[in-house]
């Protein structure tokens, strides 16, 4: 009888894992190819991390440590619900330190300490194909992957310096795999993309409204498109993190109040907060302790 | 294959003795419908022949199995590439016709909207072909597109405007560029002059005759009209419920109907 009232472990039943497994493999076997897959009706709507949340369902072992960030923090809506998700129905240990993870979901962002082998990073995607806004035809966007007739890709970056004077494109920022497939890395900022390159760690991205998994198998070679006269960059910003004094992290503006008063801060709180304990002081850290009093 | 640079060879590589385009009895049918039929000809390096016929008489249908965009239920379309090699257009691989249909190849729709895409800049429409052919330098792309503007009279300011803002003319005119600029060999048309004002026509009209000889272009125009027809072309076929009835030199043709037909659409034309 108890058995029968709880759930299977991660949610999925046995055999829907084991389709995205199989899915998986597909992807890791052929690097930035989109893999279909018989995506399930997850008890969150389509948005929240569906395609994200199944293949962490697939690959979770009792023994895992998971992580969950959105937008690089550990307290938001959509990482504490999906936290609590898999603590409910899977039971396993959940951390908020990036070194202690064996697992980590993320939508937006890959966390600044360095991912390590072993270690395995799952995308939440919104939109997988790159090409779609530019070609709205899904027999043609994979006729164009098969071929590799990747010129679109370039029209749009052409656009952004034409419209912008630079490539304007902040996030989603399409890439090429291993010299082959044209990839969306999903909405993380481009201060992402050289992350992607040749990581130690296992990635692995889910659509779930769009049905669709690809993967970045550990040291593949991953580069984001340019121009010769107009070379990938990423973000910078004038100012350390307020709190913790970082320079090489990414950062968020929150705005302080309606006079125009805002502050920069570290978007991945993990790697803030770490800092912080280390001694490190930014040069607001002081004023921010006031304004929560 | 996605990093070919674009080279341009000295034209005429081949001997235009080699005919560019051979097509063998080619047929096709929608059911039972008759597309076209038994069609055969020769096209030769620099020349421009010229389809004309009534609506319905299978014109487009032709072009469209002569571009590799539908295929014939019967005959051949071979095509003589720069290196000589022949190519059987049907027969040919996927990657392949497509790789022809962007660099050696070029089409002209009757409807601009059909050949460009609206929702990119003049600038962009025109880059594409390149960036497809491995251009990755903006600012060449850019002179390219700038260059071939001023070819087709677009005024310069416009380049990162929207087609969707432009004339009718206009746009017919950046489709031809968007086309041209990667300097194909044969050139596809389809009333490449339809929906255009008569003024607009003829100016679309000396620019295409211009761009032809100056580029020794081959081409093949689908056409209605009688009068660019005259203007354009070097050959004509006259074609009628699918089947090619005359064939000529366009003067001899025009000049001198034989065919029942070929009178009546002759002498259906308004003298002003």
């Amino acid at each position: 009888m108890q058995e029968e009232q709880n759930y299977n472990f991660a949610y999925l039943d046995e055999q829907t894992k084991r389709m995205i497994r199989r899915a998986l493999l597909k992807a890791l076997a052929v690097p930035g190819y989109q893999v279909p897959f018989a995506g399930r009706e997850m008890p969150m709507p389509y948005g929240w991390g569906t395609g994200g949340i199944q293949v962490t369902a697939a690959i979770l072992e009792p023994e895992d440590t998971l992580k969950v960030i959105d937008q690089g923090a550990d307290d938001t809506t959509n990482a504490v619900s999906i936290r609590k998700f898999f603590q409910k129905v899977a039971g396993v240990e959940t951390t908020e330190k990036t070194e202690e993870a064996s697992i980590i979901q993320t939508r937006h962002r890959i966390p600044e300490r360095d991912l390590e082998e072993g270690q395995i990073m799952v995308y939440q995607v919104p939109i997988p194909e790159p090409l779609r806004f530019l070609e709205p035809r899904e027999t043609e966007t994979r006729k164009m992957h098969a071929l590799e007739e990747y010129g679109l890709m370039h029209v749009k970056l052409y656009e952004d310096i034409a419209r912008h004077g630079h490539i304007a494109t902040t996030y989603a920022y399409p890439v090429k795999v291993a010299d082959r497939y044209i990839m969306d890395p999903s909405p993380i900022p481009k201060f992402d993309n050289p992350k992607l390159d040749n990581s130690p760690a296992l990635q692995l991205f889910g659509a779930g409204r769009e049905k669709r998994i690809y993967a970045l198998p550990p040291y593949t070679p991953v580069k984001s498109l340019d121009f010769e006269d107009h070379p990938f960059e990423t973000q910078t910003w004038d100012e350390p993190c307020a709190l913790c004094g970082a320079t090489d992290s990414y950062l968020d503006e929150v705005i302080m109040d309606d006079k125009g008063t805002r502050m920069f801060v570290c978007s991945d709180t993990d790697y803030c907060t770490t800092r912080r304990e280390a001694g490190h002081v930014g040069p607001d850290a002081q004023a921010v302790g006031e304004a929560a009093e | 294959m996605s990093a070919q640079t674009m080279q341009q060879p000295a034209r005429n590589d081949v001997s235009t003795d080699t005919p560019l385009l051979t097509v063998d009895r080619l047929t096709k049918l929608y059911g039972n419908q008759l597309g076209c039929a038994d069609v055969s000809f020769d096209l030769y390096p620099g020349e421009v022949m010229g389809i004309v016929g009534e609506s319905g008489s299978g014109k487009t249908t032709l072009l469209n199995c002569l571009a590799g965009r539908l295929s014939p239920e019967e005959g051949s379309v071979v095509y003589t590439d720069r290196t000589g090699e022949e190519v059987d257009v049907h027969a040919v691989s996927e990657p392949r016709r497509r790789m022809l249909m962007r660099t050696d190849w070029a089409f002209v729709h009757q409807n601009p909207r059909d050949g460009l895409r609206m929702g990119v800049s003049a600038g962009g429409n025109v880059g594409e072909r390149l960036m497809a052919a491995g251009a990755r330098h903006y600012g060449k792309i850019r002179s390219a597109a700038l260059d071939w503007m001023e070819k087709t009279e677009i005024d310069l300011t416009r380049i990162d405007d929207r087609p969707s803002t432009f004339s009718g003319g206009m746009q017919q005119r950046l489709q031809i560029a968007r086309n041209l600029v990667t300097g194909p060999r044969l050139v596809f048309m389809d009333e490449p002059t339809g929906g255009l004002d008569v003024s607009v026509q003829a100016r679309l009209l000396d620019l295409l005759r211009g761009l032809v000889a100056e580029m020794g272009l081959s081409a093949i125009i689908v056409t209605h009209d009688l009068a660019v027809a005259r203007l354009l072309s070097h050959r004509l076929m006259v074609m009628r419920r699918g089947k090619v009835v005359e064939r000529g030199l366009t003067d001899q043709v025009l000049d001198d109907p034989q065919h029942d037909y070929t009178q009546l659409l002759v002498s259906s034309v308004l003298q002003p």
